[in-house]
C-alpha cells in the first residue's frame, strides 16, 4: 500500500512541476495577447517599415540557415568522424558563440570583419566588400550565433550512427561521397531537420550580434527583433504588436515543421512508406 | 556426406583448378594478432569457424577491403587487392566482393527493393533498370511481394534474404557471409539455411562463411578452417577435424559428430546407410541433421546389454590422443568419432583395425530440421 502511494505521488509532483513550466512559457504570451492594442494592430503590421523588417527577418534567417547547413554539416562530420589533435579545442571554438553574449559576438565580428578588422580591411581593399551595416552583415551575424545549434545536433547524431552502414554501402560499390549522400545523410535526417530548425529559430530571434555588427537601418539591417526593441522606446504598443508578429511567425513554422517532418521522422517509417 | 538430393546440383572441381582467392593476411588490431593463410577455389565454400575474438570477422573485413592488411597479400583471380609491400590497396568499393553482414545492416531508410538496387545505383545503373534487376533478385530469394517494405517492417528471415539479394545483385565474384544465420530463430533458421545452400551452390566464385555454429558449417561449407587467437588451428572437413581435435575449443564445441538423414518418427535413417534411434523431440519427419557428442559414445569389447537403444559393431579406423582423452574414429554403418579417457582406452586395449561395439543413448542424439 505504501509503495503504491509513493508511486502515485511521484508522477503527480512531476506533472505539477511540468504544469508550472508550461505556465511559465504560456504566461508571457498571454500577457502580450492581453496587452495587445488590437484596434491599431493592423496598421502596425501593414506599416512599410514593419513589413520590411519582417521580410528582412525571414530572408536573412533563411540565408543564414542555408549557410549553417552548408558549412555546419561538414563541420559536424569532421568533428564526429575525423580524429585529430585538438579536436576538443576546435569543437569548443566552434560552439563558443552559443554561450558568449551575442553583443560580445558582434564586437568580435567587428574586430574581424569590420572595415579596419583583421580580415575586413582586405575584403574592403581587394573586393570592395564591406560587411558591417549591410544586409550581408546581418546574415553573417545570424550565422555566427545560429550555426553551433546545427553543428551540435548533427554531430551527436553522427556519433550515434552505426558506421557499419557506410561500410556496407562501400562493399556495394558506393564511393565515400555516394555513401555520405545516400546513407549517412538520410539516416541522420531527423537530427538534420531538428538542427536546421533550431539554427533557423536562433537566427530569426538574433538581436545582439546583429545590432552590434550590422546596425539598425530600416529596410537594410533592421530585422523584426531590432524593430521591436526600437519601438519599445518610442511606442510600447507597437513593440507588443511586433513581438506578437515575431512569435506567431516562429510558432507557425515550429509547429508546422515538427508535425510535418520531425514527427514523421521520429515516429518511425510508416508515414514515409505511405508517401510512396 | 550431406543429403544426396541437395548435393546433386553441385559441380565439384576436379582438383588441379588454381585457387581463385589467395589470402596471406597479417593484421594487428587491438589485442588481436591475425596471421592467416587461406586459399579458396572458385567453386567452394569455406567456413571460418572460431570463438569470439578469434579474428574471423577481421579476416572477412580485410578481404572486403574494410580493414587494410599490415603485411601479406590478398589476391582474387590473380589480381592483387591488398599488398602493403607494394603499396597496393584496392578500396572496398572497387572490389568484386559481395558481403552479407552480421545483423544484415540493411539501410533503414530504404525499401527492400531500394536496398537491393543500392549497389547497382552506386555503379551508375539507371534507376529503372536497377529497380527491375532488384525485383528479379528479390523474386529469386523468394521475396517477390515485399519490395516496397522497409527493413524494419521485414521479419528476420526476410531481412536475411534481402541482405543476400543485395550482396548478389552486383554479381560479385567473391561472396563473404558473416554469421548469416546467427540472428534467426531455430524454426526460420533451417529453412533459410536450405535456401542459402542453394544460392551458395549457384554462385560462380569462391565463398567464405563466418560462423560459430558447426551445424551451419556442416550444412553450408565444403571445407572448414578453424581460427583461434588469430591463427588457423584446424583445416579440413568437419569429420576430419572432429577426429583430430587440436584445441579445447574444437574438442568441446566444434568437434561434435554431425550426421544427416531422414527422420521417421523416432528413427533417423542416415544417408550413409545406418539407423539411429532418436528421442521423440520437436523435429518433424523429413530431412534432418543430428549431432552426437563424441563423449556420449560408449565403446565396448562385447555387444552391450541394457538400456542403450543404439548399439552397433564398428571398426576402429584411427586413434588420436588429445590431452588425457583419446578420439577413436569408427568406420561402419554410422561413421563417428568417439571420445574416451586415456585410461579407458588402455583398459579396452583398442587398436586401429579392431572391431568394437559402440553404443549411444537415444537421448544423446540431438536432431535438427535440415
Amino acid at each position: 500500500m505504501s509503495s503504491r502511494t509513493t508511486r502515485d505521488r511521484l508522477p503527480l509532483a512531476v506533472m505539477g512541476l511540468a504544469a508550472l513550466a508550461v505556465g511559465f512559457f504560456a504566461l508571457p504570451l498571454l500577457g502580450l495577447l492581453w496587452r495587445a492594442p488590437w484596434s491599431s494592430a493592423w496598421d502596425v503590421v501593414t506599416d512599410p517599415i514593419t513589413r520590411a523588417a519582417l521580410w528582412l527577418s525571414i530572408s536573412c534567417s533563411l540565408w543564414s540557415t542555408a549557410a549553417s547547413v552548408l558549412f555546419g554539416v561538414p563541420l559536424a562530420w569532421v568533428l564526429a568522424r575525423v580524429e585529430f589533435p585538438g579536436r576538443g579545442v576546435v569543437r569548443a571554438l566552434c560552439t563558443l558563440s552559443m554561450v558568449v553574449p551575442p553583443v560580445v559576438g558582434g564586437v568580435a565580428l567587428f574586430a574581424a570583419l569590420g572595415r579596419r578588422g583583421l580580415l575586413g580591411q582586405y575584403l574592403d581593399l581587394w573586393f570592395g566588400l564591406r560587411l558591417p551595416f549591410s544586409t550581408a552583415g546581418v546574415v553573417v551575424a545570424q550565422t555566427f550565433v545560429a550555426m553551433p545549434f546545427l553543428v551540435i545536433t548533427v554531430e551527436g547524431a553522427l556519433r550515434q550512427q552505426d558506421r557499419r552502414l557506410e561500410e556496407a554501402a562501400r562493399t556495394l560499390g558506393a564511393t565515400s561521397w555516394y555513401a555520405f549522400r545516400r546513407v549517412t545523410l538520410p539516416s541522420i535526417r531527423p537530427a538534420l531537420i531538428a538542427g536546421t530548425v533550431l539554427a533557423w529559430a536562433r537566427a530569426l530571434g538574433e538581436f545582439g550580434a546583429t545590432i552590434t555588427f550590422a546596425g539598425n537601418f530600416p529596410g537594410r539591417t533592421q530585422t523584426l527583433p531590432l524593430a521591436a526593441y526600437l519601438a519599445l522606446e518610442t511606442d510600447p504598443d507597437d513593440a507588443i504588436v511586433l513581438s506578437l508578429l515575431l512569435i506567431s511567425t516562429s510558432f507557425v513554422v515550429l509547429v508546422g515543421l515538427r508535425d510535418r517532418w520531425l514527427g514523421a521522422a521520429a515516429s518511425g517509417t510508416g508515414r514515409s512508406v505511405a508517401e510512396r | 556426406m550431406v543429403g544426396g538430393g541437395r548435393l546433386g546440383h553441385r559441380t565439384i572441381g576436379c582438383g588441379a583448378v588454381s585457387d581463385a582467392l589467395e589470402i596471406e593476411a597479417q593484421v594487428r588490431l587491438g589485442g588481436l594478432d591475425l596471421a592467416v593463410e587461406l586459399r579458396v577455389a572458385a567453386d567452394e565454400t569455406v567456413a571460418l569457424l572460431g570463438p569470439n575474438g578469434s579474428g574471423k570477422t577481421t579476416l572477412l573485413r580485410a578481404v572486403a577491403g574494410l580493414q587494410p592488411l599490415d603485411a601479406g597479400s590478398i589476391r582474387l583471380d590473380g589480381v592483387t587487392l591488398d599488398a602493403p609491400a607494394t603499396h597496393t590497396l584496392v578500396p572496398a568499393e572497387r572490389r568484386p566482393v559481395g558481403v552479407v553482414f552480421q545483423d544484415y545492416l540493411l539501410f533503414p531508410h530504404l525499401s527492400a527493393r531500394e536496398n537491393v538496387a543500392f549497389g547497382l545505383r552506386a555503379r551508375k545503373v539507371g534507376r529503372r533498370e536497377a529497380g527491375e534487376r532488384a525485383d528479379r533478385w528479390l523474386e529469386r530469394v523468394g521475396l517477390g511481394t515485399v519490395g516496397a517494405l522497409r527493413a524494419g517492417q521485414l521479419s528476420g528471415g526476410q531481412q536475411q534474404r534481402v541482405a543476400l539479394a543485395r550482396a548478389l545483385a552486383t554479381e560479385p565474384r567473391l561472396l563473404l557471409l558473416d554469421e548469416p544465420l546467427a540472428a534467426l530463430d531455430v524454426g526460420t533458421r533451417a529453412e533459410v539455411r536450405r535456401e542459402l545452400r542453394r544460392h551458395l551452390d549457384g554462385h560462380d566464385g569462391p565463398r567464405i562463411l563466418v560462423t560459430h555454429d558447426p551445424l551451419d558449417a556442416y550444412a553450408l561449407a565444403d571445407r572448414v578452417v578453424v581460427l583461434e587467437r588469430g591463427n588457423v588451428t584446424h583445416r579440413g572437413t568437419l569429420t576430419e577435424i572432429t577426429a583430430h581435435p587440436r584445441s579445447d575449443y574444437v574438442g568441446r564445441l566444434v568437434g561434435t559428430n554431425l550426421l544427416d538423414g531422414v527422420l521417421e518418427g523416432t528413427v533417423l535413417r542416415l544417408s550413409g546407410g545406418g539407423v539411429l534411434v532418436v528421442p521423440n523431440g520437436e523435429a518433424v519427419d523429413g530431412p534432418c541433421l543430428a549431432t552426437v557428442a563424441p563423449s556420449a559414445i560408449a565403446l565396448h569389447r562385447d555387444a552391450p546389454t541394457g538400456s542403450p537403444r543404439n548399439a552397433w559393431s564398428a571398426t576402429v579406423a584411427e586413434l588420436d590422443r588429445f590431452g588425457d582423452r583419446v578420439r577413436v574414429r569408427l568406420d561402419g554403418p554410422v561413421p563417428l568419432a568417439a571420445e574416451v579417457t586415456a585410461a579407458a582406452a588402455a583398459e579396452l586395449d583398442i587398436r586401429s583395425g579392431d572391431t568394437v561395439w559402440a553404443s549411444v543413448k537415444a537421448t544423446e542424439v540431438k536432431v535438427y530440421p535440415a
